[in-house]
């Protein structure tokens, strides 16, 4: 017995809304599956990148933004290479991601998103990565305090790490940030 | 030959033996590093998951910088830096009003006819894939290396548009004309887990450890990479690979400027080989030996 899927007609354009805020127009995947076998987090993902790709073009927002798939994608952009309809999947990934902050949505996966707020954190302070005070912010935001504490004692005593943070660039990157946040708000 | 020169942060910190052994490779090959003034940082793996417009505006910044200082093509040896300023530049030329955005939001112009170079892609060119073999004082034809290229690099290849997005060639290339024998292997491109380095460390640990695996298993005796953010990866992480999987795999982890510096001589510490944790020079001490 075939069960069939009730598709919203606005729900259904959330494959609109994809290709409005990142570019790609995911409708030309055909749910072949080879960005999902030669995904190295596949094993981690809930939904494969396929799926993903197929649930957007369905509609289905919640079953989208509660998945954890593109908060374990790596970036390594192997899926993208694969597709043979050019569908640029990893930067679908990026874009499902910014869509759900625009709309203030949970992360299944929240310390990826902790650490990237970190990051940018980081930056509009120093203007380029202060690793130890990055790390740091990380760690109270995630309360993971003594995770990698032994490699990184170790990389301390190599001398691999700056232990004051330099500024250089820090004023630009912080008008930067400003004004971007100003224009993403309007 | 001159060149802009866009060091990227980890080049300042976990990676800076990349940047200690590039700039005296570059020095003995004849080539002005001119660093971009006031650089700052390209958004790596943190901006792309909060802004497109952030992520573009940030790389695209340095392109603006390096136009004040009059110079047109910059060398970026960071392969995230790589690929960040890449992709910015490929955005801005595709998509209109992003470019008018990043125009907004650094007060500049983007710079898109500035050339985006890998180190990499010049030591496997002529002239000087030709005149490295001409600077050789150590013999290491006894080291077996797999050259390891990392995600992003190749990847996706229209933007990078780096060697051949499959089967890159021009690190082996580069190994082979300081006379090392460098060993084919299946995971060139394979991604070590980077992004989660620091969120979700047990990825990086299972998939460095796959890495090296495959490494052993064609023999090697030491990965070469060209990316400060897979160096970390292999490198630190192969004490909880031991925790995880009962043996530390001992593989030595060396940039490939290193490995061209101590063919044309230099020591280790001119090198920084011995600031990684998994010991390197005692495979390079037993191998070597004076031309």
């Amino acid at each position: 017995m075939t069960e069939a899927i009730q598709i919203d007609e606005k729900a259904s354009r959330l494959s609109d809304a994809v290709a409005a805020a990142g570019g790609i127009d995911v409708s030309y995947c055909y749910q072949c599956g080879k960005c999902s076998t030669g995904c190295p987090l596949a094993y981690e993902m809930d939904l494969k990148p396929t799926q993903l790709m197929h649930a957007i073009q369905l509609g289905l927002k919640d079953l989208v933004y509660n998945s954890k798939t593109m908060w374990m994608c790596a970036s390594c952009y192997t899926c993208s290479v694969h597709c043979p309809q050019d569908v640029d999947i990893a930067e679908v990934m990026d874009t499902v991601k910014i869509m759900m902050l625009r709309e203030k949505r949970t992360p299944k996966v929240p310390d990826v998103l902790k650490l990237s707020r970190c990051f940018v954190e980081n930056l509009k302070w120093f203007g380029r990565m202060y690793e130890l005070g990055m790390v740091g912010m990380l760690k109270l935001s995630t309360g993971k305090l003594t995770q990698d504490m032994d490699m990184g004692l170790k990389m301390f005593k190599k001398g691999k790490f700056n232990l004051l943070p330099g500024f250089t660039g820090a004023w630009a990157v912080r008008n930067i940030i400003r004004r971007v946040n100003k224009q993403e708000k309007a | 030959m001159k060149y802009a020169y866009y060091p990227g942060c980890s080049l300042h910190s976990t990676g800076q033996e990349f940047d200690k052994s590039l700039r005296a490779v570059c020095n003995i090959l004849g080539i002005e590093l001119v660093e971009i003034e006031k650089w700052v940082c390209c958004g790596a793996a943190g901006a792309h998951n909060v802004s497109k417009l952030l992520a573009t505006a940030l790389p695209i910044q340095n392109l603006a910088l390096m136009a004040d200082m009059g110079l047109d093509e910059v060398l970026v040896p960071c392969a995230e830096c790589f690929s960040k300023l890449k992709t910015a530049q490929h955005s801005v030329k595709t998509d209109k009003k992003l470019k008018r955005d990043v125009v907004k939001a650094l007060h500049k112009d983007c710079n898109e006819e500035a050339q985006v170079i890998h180190p990499l892609t010049i030591f496997a060119e002529e002239p000087l894939i030709s005149k490295i073999p001409t600077l050789v004082k150590r013999d290491l034809s006894g080291l077996k290396v797999v050259s390891y290229y990392g995600c992003l690099l190749t990847r996706p290849p229209k933007i990078t548009q780096f060697d051949i997005a499959e089967n890159p060639v021009s690190m082996d290339k580069v190994l082979k004309a300081v006379g090392i024998t460098s060993l084919d292997w299946s995971c060139k491109t394979i991604c070590c887990g980077a992004s989660f380095a620091l969120t979700k460390p047990e990825i990086v640990v299972k998939l460095s450890h796959k890495l090296i695996q495959e490494a052993k298993s064609v023999g090697a005796d030491a990965i070469a990479v060209a990316c400060p953010l897979c160096h970390v990866n292999l490198d630190t992480r192969q004490s909880d690979m031991e925790k995880a999987f009962g043996t530390h795999p001992q593989m030595p982890i060396l940039y490939v400027t290193q490995l061209m510096g101590y063919s044309f001589g230099l020591s280790p510490e001119e090198l920084s080989i011995n600031m990684h944790l998994t010991d390197a020079e005692s495979i390079l001490k037993k191998v070597s030996q004076a031309r």
